[in-house]
């Protein structure tokens, strides 16, 4: 096969690279040189370098508020992946002409505006919502249970969001799948479980670890879910950084904690990549399916 | 020489997927040590058949019993059988000798003994040095070698193989067809194969079934199968037949043109029924001594040299399509014909098989 010449290649590239490097790059250089500098005493910023904002980052206060952000991240990506996981698993196992339709569904919420989505949980989880309604309904009588504002509601709202990511991340490999290979673990002597574990799990796991790294990144981030169902009371990074730029007007500071985050996505996102890319050999092989 | 004993017995199976009848009311008995072959056209049920025994299918209907025992309910992992699959299913992420392992370790058999029954088989199937191979890295004969030792190294009762050769290309298959052969032979284990290519049934198995729409129509021996086939399909399907369509009459077919092709007619056919009368190419004779039963002119259409024999086509008044006649190599030597030529055709009473149409 003949090799386009480079020229031409990066004639297509040039609208992305043009697009990411006007609205990704440059901002990010910017809030990165931004975190060189020293607040102003009425706000604003005074252009003297420092180092003291990534200090403060590490300050027990703000190192706390990363590990809390990371222990919400954390557990809803737990939460994501197995409930998404089981579910991509059953729409795999459908009859082939009904998955489009299940998939549909499942990426549905996706297709209203994410605020709506999130107010709508204030809507079931409020004192008086739906759901205290509905135990009244079954009998109940005593206090209302307290569920929005916790960090369980944050939580929910985290593993609702997300989860259309991670059925799709796990269909992918689900689905191409060869079933004779279950059928073979079966056939040698394993049962159902055993199968699922040495077979199917394994062989699925880059899924898996695409799934969870999306949902990962996007909650540890997150501002909008923590601020509205968390109350504000449930910091995380996302709030905080939100605080520092619009509240506390302390943009160096609030640029340095940016980058901390930038930082652990990227962490996260480069071991998922090396990780991914031990496995494409198995899944390589794994897509081969019977014809007979 | 005692009778064989029979080690799998299929009793009156059936299977339906919805209104769709897999297989009908099939029957068959299968002997210990045997290289058994189920052959038939895609759709006939055979590969369903297979399924049922490896336990990922349930019967409808009947019984299927293993020395004895009815497991047409018994789950894939529960009983002594092991399918070799048609895609060869290896574990991508496991090495040859892992995949190997894999069925022993469900055995929860000691370290020790897995280790050296999956040497043993390693050595069988000329795998050691791909051992530490991941399937990916192997090719089809390769491939298909891993299957066959992860299926064995079970020593099952039955071992079923779906289209074992189906993947692998024309000259591979044939040497894997006696290397099949020679494996089975050595580890003494009963062997179903399911092929729609007649010739490997012919080739390999000691007895062979051919299923056509769920039924089973005939289950014999190669030999009897090819010589002896119950009905037209059968005789279609196996080798390559010549048909002269007509009437029967007592001792024959009567053709459209009103030729007579003698042979044994069978008692079920009456006399006028529409009949069709079959001889085997290799059974035709290029100008045949006169008192040979039957004879025909007709024209050499077309010649294929085939190396060990010629390949004729031959147009006659008998049938629409011309005559396919296979005569050695020697006998063209000795009297040459050629393409135009006006031949005539002779062959035995014995040869013929007449059949109702």
């Amino acid at each position: 096969m003949k090799s386009y010449a480079p020229s031409r290649s990066s004639l297509l590239m040039a609208p992305a690279l043009a697009w990411l490097t006007a609205l990704m790059v440059v901002p990010c250089a910017l809030v990165l040189a931004l975190a060189f500098f020293r607040r102003g005493i009425y706000g604003g910023i005074e252009y003297t370098f420092t180092l003291e904002n990534f200090g403060l980052v590490f300050d027990p206060l703000y190192a706390g508020i990363f590990l809390n952000s990371a222990r919400i991240a954390g557990t809803a990506t737990l939460i994501a992946v197995v409930i998404g996981y089981a579910a991509a698993y059953a729409i795999a196992a459908a009859p082939r002409r009904l998955q489009p339709v299940f998939l549909f569904f499942a990426v549905l919420p996706f297709w209203s505006n994410y605020l709506i989505r999130t107010y709508a949980w204030i809507v079931l989880l409020n004192r008086e919502g739906l759901i205290t309604q509905l135990l009244r309904w079954f009998g109940y009588t005593g206090e209302p249970p307290s569920m929005l504002y916790t960090e369980g509601a944050v939580i929910a709202g985290l593993v609702y969001n997300y989860l259309p990511f991670v059925i799709l991340a796990c269909y992918a490999p689900l689905s191409r799948l060869n079933p004779e290979l279950a059928e073979a673990s079966r056939d040698l002597g394993a049962s159902a479980m055993t199968t699922f574990r040495r077979v199917i799990l394994p062989l699925t796991v880059p899924g898996i670890a695409a799934g969870a790294v999306f949902v990962f990144v996007l909650s540890i981030g997150n501002f909008v879910t923590p601020a509205l169902l968390g109350g504000g009371r449930f910091q995380m990074i996302g709030n905080l950084v939100y605080d520092q730029f619009l509240t506390a007007n302390d943009w160096p500071f609030g640029a340095a904690l940016a980058m901390a985050l930038i930082a652990i996505m990227l962490l996260v996102l480069t071991a998922q990549a090396l990780a991914a890319d031990r496995a494409a050999g198995r899944i390589a092989e794994a897509k081969g399916g019977a014809d007979g | 020489m005692s009778a064989p004993r029979t080690l799998l017995a299929i009793d009156k199976v059936s299977k339906n997927f919805g209104r769709v009848t897999a297989v009908d009311g099939i029957s068959l008995d299968i002997r210990e040590n045997e290289f058994f072959a189920l052959l038939g056209p895609s759709g006939c049920g055979k590969t369903t058949l297979l399924r049922m025994l490896a336990g990922f299918e349930t019967p409808n209907d009947g019984r299927i019993l293993l020395d004895g025992r009815d497991i047409a309910r018994t789950p894939p992992n529960k009983r002594p059988v092991n399918l070799m699959f048609q895609s060869y299913a290896l574990f991508p992420h496991m090495s040859v000798r892992a995949n190997v392992s894999y069925g022993l370790e469900m055995e929860r058999l000691p370290a020790k003994e897995i280790r050296s029954r999956v040497d043993a088989i390693l050595a069988t199937t000329e795998l050691v040095a791909l051992a530490d191979r991941k399937p990916e890295q192997l090719s089809g004969g390769q491939k298909q070698r891993v299957a066959l030792a992860r299926a064995l190294v079970k020593r099952p009762r039955l071992l079923l193989l779906d289209e074992p050769l189906g993947a692998l290309d024309k000259k591979l298959r044939g040497a894997m067809q006696l290397e099949l052969k020679r494996l089975q032979h050595e580890v003494g284990i009963t062997f179903v194969i399911v092929t729609h290519d007649q010739e490997e049934s012919l080739v390999m198995a000691d007895r062979m079934a051919v299923l056509r729409d769920g039924k089973l129509l005939q289950c014999d021996t190669p030999h009897a199968v090819y010589e002896h086939p119950v009905d037209r399909f059968v005789a279609d399907f196996i080798g390559v037949m010549n048909f002269v369509p007509g009437r029967a009459t007592d001792d024959g077919v009567l053709a459209a043109d009103g030729a007579r092709i003698v042979g044994t007619v069978p008692s079920t056919l009456a006399p006028g029924a529409a009949a069709v009368a079959s001889v085997r190419p290799e059974r035709i004779r290029l100008f045949p001594s006169a008192q040979t039963a039957n004879r025909v002119a007709g024209t050499v259409e077309a010649l294929a040299y085939q190396g060990l024999d010629l390949q004729l086509h031959v147009r006659t008044a008998l049938s629409q399509k011309p005559f396919l006649v296979r005569v050695t190599a020697d006998a063209a030597d000795r009297r040459p014909v050629a393409s135009g030529d006006a031949v005539e055709l002779g062959w035995d009473a014995v040869d013929v098989r007449i059949f109702a149409d």
